[in-house]
């Protein structure tokens, strides 16, 4: 097996790794679940884009992509933590038990 | 050769760890054990398929005039794989803290709801 087909392999078998976070992001509970696996995904896509540079032998352009993107996904999911911090709005979808902070305030 | 077997062997191992990750995110029960599943998983595996990468580049290298690009593509690289190595697990905190601090409450043992709720006393102000 050549590295062109290894890399190839890493490539679609990273394309599969994102449909269980594909799948948390459809059911996961609350919006922080989500969250989570929108940040995995885009730290895979970072990854995938340094293999895509690879099998095309173009990776001095492709590695500029990748580097944008872990930027933009590492200020997403801060920015995300940050606007949902303290609102407690996206903890009513949960159907689990109820809050503690009712009592422990 | 060498280099391409020390390459595809990182490579193939981050896969691995990649596995652990999509498996602990889908499977774990409550929300803080996901995000301890998906910052590990992803940090460690990402770091493992990106060196591989970077070394790979070293393959036709002769000299440092004639293929500097080609060092400083594989410092870029380098360079985001530690950028991920960084931020992947400081999200996945930032995250998780906006959830405890908005008491979100994790999945114990029957027999530990006391400490969890002493845990909520002492921590959240």
């Amino acid at each position: 097996m050549t590295f062109a087909q290894c890399s190839i392999l890493a490539g679609v078998a990273l394309l599969f790794f994102m449909i269980p976070s594909m799948w948390r992001i459809v059911i996961g509970p609350t919006a922080l679940d989500r969250i989570v696996a929108v940040n995995v995904i885009g730290t895979k896509t970072a990854v995938l884009l340094v293999i895509i540079g690879a099998i095309f032998e173009r990776v001095e352009m492709f590695v500029d992509f990748a580097l944008a993107y872990a930027l933009l996904n590492f200020t997403g999911s801060l920015a995300a933590a940050r606007f949902l911090h303290r609102t407690k709005d996206h903890i009513d979808d949960f159907d689990g038990e109820e809050p503690p902070t009712s009592d422990a305030a | 050769m060498i280099i391409t077997v020390l390459s595809a062997v990182l490579v193939l191992s981050g896969l691995v760890f990649f596995v652990g990750g999509a498996v602990g995110l889908i499977r774990f029960p409550d929300f803080y054990t996901r995000t301890h599943a998906a910052g590990k998983g992803d940090s460690l595996s990402s770091f493992l398929v990106i060196l591989g990468f970077a070394i790979y580049q070293l393959r036709d290298f002769e000299s440092f005039a004639d293929d500097w690009l080609t060092i400083l593509v594989m410092a870029k690289m380098l360079g985001i794989s530690l950028f991920i190595f960084l931020t992947s697990p400081t999200s996945t905190h930032a995250l998780m803290d906006a959830g405890w601090e908005d008491g979100m409450k994790p999945t114990i043992h029957p027999a530990r709801p006391k400490l969890l709720n002493e845990d909520f006393d002492k921590f959240t102000t």
